[in-house]
């Protein structure tokens, strides 16, 4: 009997919960994502886009929400990151998605935070990216990030 | 691929305690039979198991003086944190003379190189508008941290050549230009606050060929040199370097040089650490440049320096003072016709990934959900008695086959219970023949008699 892994179907997930407005730990979910994808060779360039889409992802859940989980599945190819949280939700999607609107509260914004790139970063570092959002129920990010020339250079972003 | 490392172990004079491996900022170091091991292809030479070891096991091996006499005409290249080994009634120019005194025909200060690199900073900064924020060269574990722990920002590393690296090749012109030596005649020696500029010089990073021959440790030519500064010819004509090159030997001196644009300044290897992840997370963008230093205080923290590092950082300070800080120590156009001119031209830095648990990536993803399965069922102490410095990191180990569950204390105990809880029940289970009833069943069972 073949094992998964010469399926192809070997699989990695992690799941991390995150708090609203808990700064303390806040960025230390990915921090275990990047970990993970530099144990499963990623590409240093690959790794860095999935750690900025994690970190944006984690990071709008605590500014944002109340609380929300972090779901990533590692594939060879490549790693899907799914942020679903229990929030206000996103009344206008397309202005969400403009650099520089942010809807953050102004202590936050104060500690550097909320500078309305979240979601345009997580977009321009995944290769595929949807969002949706209930008002009042909460808000569902999705981003898949390539396995790109495995082990290459870490060129950009 | 081998690495040199000036950071070696004493194996006789390690005890097998587990204080390197838990100050060690890239983990590269296990304690296996009773002996530290250093993971060559992961370690940086940050020095920091130097300082913590207590029985003095970790050394940094620096050249002899002896090897003064392998070449007709010698070099010294102080590094700026030199300077802040001296308190205020000593000037730069006594220093320069006391070096001459100890043997050297010459003296380039590595603050000299220092000033054309400033130079050459700032024109890069102005010309290349991206990547933001570029990131120093000048200190060697950062390059390396970088490349074994954060490969995807080798693209940050400034491209010019180090301070040192300059001074050498100024001192290796002067040699050609005035005395007309060829250049297997000159030995240009650095005298060094850490042992990560002699695995430099050794191994460089970046470069085909350094231009330094070999580097002493700072603390014995400071220790050699000390009993003759008195007697020390005045060096003051030997004086090149601006007051901000010296600068350059303290945390915040290259950044105050430099002068223009948002520039942050950070020592200390695991502050640079912390930092370097918010680099990664894309949050620095609106910085241009970062002086990242390894060690506290800056070079003057180096773990081959004799003064405390304080007080060399506030030597340093009030040595710039004192010199007037007067702009720019070498001209633009100067500094930048002089690194275009160098022979060996600085290639980009090489990624350096160590955390890769197998080639095939079907499998790597299975290690790693093994290991954060181990990791579950590990105590989560860090307790490092396993001689890996973190349960994490023992749970690697364990991944790779390179350790086993029951080397964790607590696993082992765990299992020693139930087997000798296992022990205690088979005791009980007599052979039928031998079984003794006990008071209740005595009167209870009346088939027996």
């Amino acid at each position: 009997m073949q094992t998964p892994e010469e399926r192809g179907e070997a699989r990695l997930r992690l799941e991390f919960e995150v708090t609203g407005l808990d700064f303390a730990t806040a960025g230390s979910a990915a921090t275990r994502v990047k970990r993970a994808l530099e144990h499963v060779g990623f590409s240093a360039r690959a790794v860095r886009r999935a750690a900025i889409t994690a970190y944006e992802a984690e990071m709008n859940i605590v500014i944002h929400a109340r609380r929300g989980l972090l779901k990533v599945c590692v594939a060879p190819e490549a790693v899907v990151i799914v942020a679903a949280d229990e929030g206000p939700g996103i009344a206008d999607l397309e202005l969400a998605m403009q650099e520089g609107f942010s809807t953050a509260p102004e202590d936050v914004r104060e500690m550097g935070f909320g500078a309305g790139m979240g979601l345009p970063n997580m977009r321009r570092c995944s290769d595929h990216f949807t969002i949706q959002s209930v008002v009042g129920r909460g808000t569902t990010v999705r981003a898949v990030i390539k396995n790109d020339q495995v082990g290459g250079r870490g060129r950009g972003v | 691929m081998s690495y040199f490392h000036s950071v070696t172990l004493q194996r006789a004079k390690c005890k097998g305690c587990t204080n390197c491996i838990k100050r060690c900022p890239t983990e590269a170091i296990r304690v296996r039979e009773g002996k530290a091991h250093i993971l060559e292809e992961r370690c940086v030479d940050c020095g920091e198991c130097i300082r913590i070891c207590p029985n003095q096991a970790k050394v940094a091996v620096t050249d002899r003086l002896e090897r003064l006499e392998e070449f007709r005409y010698n070099v010294a290249l102080p590094a700026p944190a030199f300077f802040g080994q001296f308190g205020r009634d000593v000037d730069p120019g006594q220093v320069l003379g006391g070096l001459i005194n100890l043997g050297f025909d010459h003296v380039v200060e590595v603050a000299l190189g220092a000033d054309v690199v400033t130079a050459a900073i700032r024109r890069y900064l102005r010309e290349h508008p991206q990547p933001r924020p570029l990131i120093s060269s000048a200190c060697p574990t950062v390059v390396r941290l970088i490349q074994v722990r954060f490969p995807s920002l080798v693209d940050h590393i400034i491209p010019l050549h180090t301070p040192m690296d300059v001074a050498a090749l100024l001192a290796r012109r002067q040699a050609r230009e005035q005395h007309g030596l060829a250049d297997g005649d000159v030995g240009t020696w650095f005298i060094t606050p850490c042992p990560a500029k002699l695995t430099a010089v050794r191994q460089p990073v970046g470069m085909t060929l350094s231009e330094v021959t070999g580097a002493f440790s700072m603390a014995e030519i400071y220790g050699m040199m000390l009993p003759l500064l008195a007697q020390a010819p005045e060096g003051g004509e030997l004086q090149q370097a601006s007051a901000h090159g010296f600068g350059w030997g303290r945390a915040g001196g290259e950044n105050q040089a430099i002068g223009a644009g948002a520039l942050l300044s950070v020592d200390g290897i695991h502050n640079v650490i912390a930092l370097l992840e918010e680099v990664l997370r894309d949050r620095l963008g609106d910085l241009d440049y970062l002086e990242l230093q390894a060690c506290v205080a800056g070079c003057v923290g180096g773990s081959l320096v004799a003064e405390n590092p304080f007080v060399g950082r506030t030597n340093l300070r009030m040595l710039t003072e004192r010199l007037g800080a007067t702009g720019p120590g070498f001209p633009e156009e100067a500094a930048v016709r002089l690194l275009a001119e160098a022979p060996q031209v600085r290639g980009p830095v090489e990624p350096r990934p160590v955390m890769r648990l197998d080639e095939d990536p079907a499998r790597a993803i299975s290690k790693t959900e093994q290991l954060e399965r181990v990791l579950e069922s590990l105590p989560g102490l860090d307790c490092g008695s396993c001689g890996s410095p973190h349960c994490r990191s023992l749970a690697e180990d364990i991944v790779r086959g390179r350790a086993f569950e029951t080397d964790c204390v607590f696993k082992l105990r765990e299992q020693v219970h139930a087997l000798a809880a296992e022990m205690l029940e088979l005791a009980h289970r007599l052979p039928p023949a031998m079984g003794q009833r006990d008071e209740g069943e005595d009167g209870a069972d009346s088939n027996e008699a």
